[in-house]
């Protein structure tokens, strides 16, 4: 018991200390959160009624960003690999912070799947027990069973990772390994379950095609690095953790190649389209042309397809992934187009015609655009914290005073 | 902030009837189709027990629920009905009837679009009535040229007389689909299908993801996405608990075949107010009903067959 109360005093300090840049950085995120939590307290109380989500595009904004951020706490655990593969060095630390990062992502999920419902009084109906899951046919039902079969994994590691460090013990490979690799298949299925969320209604040609999965794949592969090449990059200037250059370079080389992929599927999705012409052709047109005077989306989709395009040839260029002005545009483009992609551009052009062909243009209301806010500025704190309290951990600067554990 | 798009409250436009289809409606009760109905067991009770909050949020799933807790249901919805409506209501839970799978017939040779069957459907089944408007059934106005394609429907036409040259129309409400997506889709199983065919959904146990929504081919479901607004003056009193009793926000609805109705052995609210007897409905399982008379006599066709959601709900052309 004394032991958990010292390190959570530990971690209390570690969050208390900081620069002038991190508590600005902090002052920022509250800012957020309180924007969002007050524009959820008038949704809660009005309905979704004070979103532009209606009959039509019955799912908008908040599920875009729902399957983005999934994108983004898969990719995360799926550094693994290459980090492996590539002898990236401190092996044990780019597993720990690809988790914090997906533990920190989820956790926007969920709250975002949150503010969805009509209903979140009523969550417990869909768990096993209390509930009544519709499994195995619902894919929502899926969904909710590997995403929390995700978090909670994430969390052992990390928790694992930590309390070793903390006690001053080596990690023991055999309990780590089997629970990365594990990890893995499951990062995998939450993406992929995701996708088949959308796939799997006949009713919605635009999400009824078996390219689906692999983009989405392909497109996370983009988002969850770019977030860690970031982040690499400060925790190189701040703390003792050594990581390499040419880790970097070759992360940013991975994601030249996934977006390779992701933009490839998308040429062969627009090719089946546009050359076949069948009634399904509105959806598509929608997004990229617009239909008639109906044109909200067209900006949106041509600065994601020229932000994607622009993040593939600076990461594939050795000398642009290598400066870090480019390097880091790059990410943040990259970051931006598969954002839109997954966002508005997945959910929108799919329920727009609806199924009776009623072309509704939805556009986020300032409400949306708080909430969001307020989740995105939730994850980043989350996020942040989690990586105060790390950092010095896994650097050996934070670790429990008494020679030997204090709790086992 | 882009622009609601609410759906327009269309009057009923002036419509020129044929003489001899002026006093179609003939008396529901007379005509019972229902020849294999079986008195389902009326589960409704008064016994009144008020404050069960915790109950409700600890209730289980409706069909699990025994003969008892049903009852200890209904006068809750009754009470609550009474302190938001302040007017006494009948709420029941007619199970289906053995032997009877309901069947509905559109007959577009017929329809004008008049939109009387909205209005009814909406009067009947205690729809919301502005802000968030809920219609169950859209019509819709498509190009003869074109035949059946949603491409070119236009559902906010306002016309002053219909039916408008070169145009026919399509009425669209929940199909009843033998194999429903929105069912499949649905992560609490708060909508499934019972055993005479009506796809229903339990206001109480729906969370509002709207999965349901995203499945359905033909836009049936809508989504409570305010307080709905009914008068009380216009709340229709005879309910059932999958039907037509009010509905909380944030819960998905749709049309039941008037299941407070159909299962007494009465027509649905909108083939009563058809002032072109376009709509038929009846006994799928009865030969002699009058949905297999259409079925035997005319050819009859569903809409997006593609999808195989195997409707319950037949279009056809009489002429
Ligand atoms: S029409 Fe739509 S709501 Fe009705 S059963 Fe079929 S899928 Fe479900
Ligand atoms: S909105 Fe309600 S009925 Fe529809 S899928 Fe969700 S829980 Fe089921």
């Amino acid at each position: 018991m004394t032991g958990i109360l010292q390190f959570l005093k530990g971690c209390g300090r570690q969050i208390k200390t900081g620069n002038r840049a991190y508590f600005a950085w902090l002052a920022a995120l509250s800012v957020a959160i309180v924007i969002g939590v007050i524009a959820y307290v008038h949704q809660a109380q009005v309905g979704l009624i004070a979103t532009n989500i209606r009959d039509q595009v019955s799912w908008a904004f908040y599920i875009g960003n729902f399957t983005f951020l999934v994108g983004v706490a898969a990719a995360a655990v799926l550094l693994v690999i290459p980090a492996y593969v590539y002898h990236w060095g401190p092996l044990k630390e780019v597993v720990l912070l690809g988790e914090l990062l997906a533990i920190s992502a989820l956790a926007m999920c969920l709250l975002f799947i949150m503010v969805d419902m009509g209903r979140p009084d009523r969550l417990l109906h869909m768990f096993p027990l209390i509930g009544t899951p519709n499994w195995p046919r619902s894919l929502l039902a899926w969904d909710a069973l590997v995403l929390n079969l995700y978090l909670i994994l994430n969390v052992v590691v990390v928790v694992y990772i930590l309390f070793q460090s903390y006690a001053g013990k080596e990690t023991n490979k055999k309990i780590l390994l089997p629970l990365v690799l594990i990890s893995i298949p499951v990062s995998i299925s939450t993406h992929t379950v995701t996708a088949f969320l959308y796939n799997g209604m006949a009713a919605r040609p635009y999400w009824n095609a078996s390219i689906l999965a692999p983009r989405f794949l392909a497109s996370a592969f983009c988002s969850g690095p770019a977030v860690m090449i970031i982040l690499f990059q400060i925790l190189r200037k701040t703390t003792r953790i050594p990581i390499k250059d040419e880790a970097i370079w070759k992360l940013a080389e991975l994601m030249a190649y996934a977006m390779f992929i992701n933009l490839f599927l998308l040429g062969a999705e627009l090719f089946k389209e546009f050359y076949s012409q069948t009634q399904e052709l509105r959806y598509t047109q929608y997004f990229w042309f617009g239909l008639g005077k109906h044109r909200a989306l067209v900006p949106y989709a041509w600065s994601s397809l020229l932000a994607s395009v622009a993040a593939f040839f600076i990461f594939l260029v050795p000398k642009l992934r290598q400066n870090w002005v480019t390097l880091n545009l790059g990410c943040l483009l990259i970051w931006s187009g598969v954002y839109i992609e997954k966002g508005l551009g997945l959910v929108i052009p799919g329920m727009t015609p609806d199924t009776l062909g009623e072309i509704y243009e939805y556009r986020p209301t300032l409400v949306e655009w708080s909430i969001a806010l307020g989740i995105f500025g939730v994850g980043f704190l989350v996020f942040t914290i989690l990586v105060k309290i790390s950092v010095p951990i896994l650097a050996g600067t934070f670790k429990t005073s008494g020679a030997t554990p204090a709790s086992h | 902030m882009s622009p609601r798009n609410p759906l327009p409250v269309v009057p009923d436009a002036p419509i020129d009837l044929a003489p001899d289809l002026r006093e179609h409606d003939v008396d529901p009760e007379r005509r019972a189709f229902l020849r294999t109905a079986a008195a389902g067991a009326a589960l409704a009770s008064l016994a009144g027990c008020g404050g069960l909050t915790m109950e409700e949020f600890f209730r289980r799933h409706f069909k699990e629920l025994t003969p008892g807790q049903v009852k200890r249901v209904l006068a809750r919805v009754e009470a609550s009905n009474k302190e938001r409506f302040g007017r006494d209501t009948k709420v029941t839970a007619e199970g289906p009837m053995e032997g009877v799978e309901f069947g509905y017939g559109l007959d577009l040779s017929r329809c004008i679009g008049c939109r009387r069957c909205v209005y009814a459907c909406v009067k009947e089944n205690n729809q919301s009535r502005e802000y968030p408007q809920i219609q169950w059934i859209r019509v819709l106005e498509m190009d003869k040229e074109g035949g059946v394609d949603v491409s070119h429907a236009e559902q906010y036409y306002e016309p002053a007389t219909v039916p408008r040259p070169g145009k026919f129309y399509f009425p669209v409400q929940c199909q009843q689909c033998r194999n429903p997506p929105c069912v499949k889709a649905c992560p609490t199983q708060a909508t499934w299908k019972e055993k005479d065919g009506i796809v229903v959904v339990d206001y109480d146990w729906c969370i509002g993801c709207r999965c349901c929504m995203a499945a359905c081919p033909y836009g049936a479901r809508h989504f409570n996405l305010a307080e709905p607004t009914l008068p009380a003056a216009e709340l229709n009193p005879r309910q059932h608990y999958l039907g037509n009793r009010p509905r909380p926000k944030g819960v998905v609805e749709k049309c039941t075949f008037c299941i407070q109705r159909s299962r007494n052995g009465r027509y649905p609210a909108c083939v009563e107010a058809c002032p072109v007897g376009a709509r038929k409905f009846g006994n799928l399982l009865d030969p002699q009903s009058e949905i297999r008379q259409v079925m035997e006599t005319k050819r009859v066709f569903v809409f997006k067959e593609e999808l195989a959601t195997h409707p319950q709900f037949y279009y056809f052309y009489a002429t």
